[in-house]
């Protein structure tokens, strides 16, 4: 590594054989020297940063060969080129299915995408791509659907057959964005149970869920890609795999670094791929992904030292639902992994939903692997961009916002009328649902025209306050319609109360606005 | 220890708990309940030195009384200790002891927030 001693000295002050004596290098192929005759001297990224504080980064170069990192968790955006081989008639499929998962058939004629995420047709969510891969990596048969084009060439319209891993030609994981070197923690401020792809977030802050490795995570390891690029040699669902570059939403500007990888799915196996369902979300692959780092210098053995009090995230609030979710909190996986963070006064359990157990089985496994001389270091064909790019969607057909549709011409009561009274709005005006507000015109609840006939049906009450629903859901001027349209959905309700800033009611918007809306577009 | 109790239509109206609590002067605590007009399900945390008692009370009052001995089961192959169901469960039955998932059945209420949760649908209700 000349040129970085070339660039650190200061110029015409030493010699660099003055600073070989100071600092301390070694070659990859040196490494691989030691792996293969079974000298190497590798640990895990957990027992690292003690090593580096006793030893200090020189002391830990010359102790240290290897370090090995791992994860497991949700990696969503993986999948699996399969290809079929060739029927008689030969089909050119245009539609797959298998276990009925759809696949993606439109690469030539017998090669199929199987994306992790896929929900299948017939169980839903509890059934999807992820299940497929692990039923096939289980050794099981897979039952596979086709539509063809039907051209001259492929003649075939439809086939059906049963297929094991082993009667694929190639059953290739091809992942998009694996291995997040960090990802922000979930939590969730607003009334109701939240099912999200980082699990269920219990009302009013009731719970904080996290992902990822922390101090064994791969890219936190290496976040400078001093090692880590495009050829590197990875562990990947138990098999040999590579890195092809990196991953989609590549953000190392920010510490979200992310990559794309690919392994041979025939050599994987179910104790690092297992499928996985998040409830009212969907299908997900955990897969296990680790990386060994060659200590080869100081700046290596510096940042493989990482602890998980030194990676930080950002807790943020997905009550909110936009692209822009409030982060409420800066936090580190050391105060993640405690169980307990404390969030405005409150204090807030916390888990994870990528295993650590298992992430600290794969950098064990990597590590036999090296230390046996069964698993040897690449040099990097490409190094990895240092400036990626994860910008939100340019969208060119604005949709409305509630303030666009909604009517302002909103009758309000204050809870204290009769219920007669409210009645008499009701029939006088064309709506069914007149919000309730307090004498500063604050949202206090809301009262429909069932809520008044089934009043009058038992007699019971006299004031809309004793019928009235408190727990009343309402809609923001600046909000989208579709969050609009899917509250209404959720609660099962036609109409929401349109709020401002200060929860003063400034409108109504109904599900007769969506549909007009609807129609119109038509 | 635990019991579930099935509360049969007909004597759902009765005021079953109250009247137990009297006759046998236990502690009880109700950890779940869900009552609709023809039937209900207790959760019932009971003293152990009055738990022959208070079952007898309620079988007597045509109460069907399940203990919930391992409310929860975990599927050992399907599990992978990733902890989605340590921060949802209300009584706190699950916890990480050196980051395997550790869990202590006796908490459990059986409200069925981590089978929900559990990514790799490992857990199971026993009794429902």
């Amino acid at each position: 590594m000349i040129t970085l001693l070339d660039r650190q000295a200061p110029i015409g002050f030493y010699r660099i054989a003055d600073f070989r004596a100071i600092v301390q290098e070694k070659s990859l192929s040196e490494i691989n020297e030691r792996i293969r005759d079974g000298s190497a001297r590798v640990v895990t990224a957990e027992e690292m940063p003690d090593l580096v504080d006793t030893l200090g980064p020189a002391g830990a170069v010359r102790e240290v060969d290897v370090v090995t990192t791992g994860t497991f968790g949700a990696m969503c955006s993986s999948g699996v080129f399969l290809n079929l081989g060739h029927s008689d008639p030969p089909i050119k499929i245009v539609k797959a299915w298998l276990n009925k998962v759809e696949a993606y058939g439109g690469v030539a004629a017998v090669d199929l995408f199987l994306g992790a995420t896929q929900p299948s047709e017939d169980k839903g969510n509890e059934y999807g791509g992820a299940h497929v891969m692990e039923d096939l990596v289980a050794g099981k048969q897979v039952e596979v659907e086709a539509e063809g084009a039907g051209t001259d060439c492929y003649p075939q319209m439809e086939l059906e057959t049963v297929l094991r891993l082993d009667d694929f030609n190639q059953a290739i994981m091809v992942n998009p964005r694996n291995a997040y070197q960090r990802y922000n923690a979930a939590t969730n401020s607003s009334d109701r149970t939240l099912h999200t792809y980082m699990g269920t977030l219990l009302p009013r802050y009731g719970n904080i869920h996290y992902s990822g490795a922390g101090v064994l995570s791969p890219l936190s390891n290496d976040p400078h890609f001093d090692y880590i690029g495009v050829g590197t040699r990875i562990f990947l669902g138990g098999a040999r795999g590579y890195v092809i570059g990196p991953g989609t939403q590549h953000n190392p500007q920010n510490n979200f670094s992310t990559l794309m990888v690919t392994g041979d799915l025939k050599n994987m196996s179910t104790r690092y791929l297992r499928a996985s369902t998040f409830h009212n979300y969907g299908p997900s692959l955990y897969l296990g992904i680790g990386i060994p780092i060659p200590v080869q210098n100081e700046k290596i053995a510096q940042n493989t030292g990482v602890r998980d009090r030194d990676i930080t995230v950002a807790v943020v609030d997905y009550g909110i639902p936009r692209r822009e979710r409030p982060s409420l909190k800066t936090v580190s996986y050391e105060d993640l992994k405690s169980g307990m963070i404390d969030l405005n006064g409150k204090e807030v359990s916390t888990s994870s939903l990528s295993s650590f157990y298992v992430a600290r089985e794969v950098a064990l496994t990597l590590k036999e692997q090296v230390k046996k001389g069964e698993f040897l270091l690449s040099q990097a064909v490409e190094p990895l961009p240092r400036v990626g790019s994860a910008r939100p969607m340019k969208q060119t057909k604005e949709s409305p916002n509630v303030g666009d549709v909604m009517s302002r011409d909103v009758v309000t009561v204050l809870e204290n009328i009769q219920i007669e009274e409210a009645a008499k709005l009701i029939v006088s005006g064309s709506f069914d649902h007149l919000p309730v507000v307090s004498k500063e015109g604050m949202l206090m609840g809301i009262i429909t025209a069932w809520d008044i006939s089934k009043a009058v049906a038992s007699g019971s009450a006299s004031r809309i306050s004793e019928i009235m629903t408190r727990r009343v859901y309402s809609a923001r001027l600046d909000e989208p319609i579709e969050l609009a349209a899917r509250t209404l959905d959720t609660h099962s309700i036609s109409a929401l109360p349109v709020v401002d800033r200060e929860n003063k009611v400034i409108g109504m918007i109904t599900s007769n606005h969506l549909s007009r809306l609807l129609a119109r577009r038509r | 220890m635990k019991f579930m109790l099935h509360v049969a239509p007909g004597i759902v109206r009765y005021p079953l708990i109250a009247s137990v609590i009297l006759e046998t002067s236990a502690l009880l605590n109700i950890e779940r309940a869900s009552i609709d007009a023809v039937s209900g399900e207790i959760v019932l945390e009971v003293p152990l030195e009055k738990c022959t008692e208070v079952k007898e009370a309620f079988e007597r009052r045509g109460v069907r009384v399940v203990p919930l001995e391992i409310p929860v089961v975990r599927d050992e192959n399907e599990c992978v200790h990733c902890g989605a169901c340590v921060s949802i469960c209300p009584t706190g039955t699950f916890r990480f002891e050196d980051w395997r998932v550790i869990a202590d059945s006796g908490r459990c209420i059986q409200c069925g927030a981590c089978v929900i949760s559990c990514p790799h649908r490992a857990l199971k209700l026993v009794m429902k």
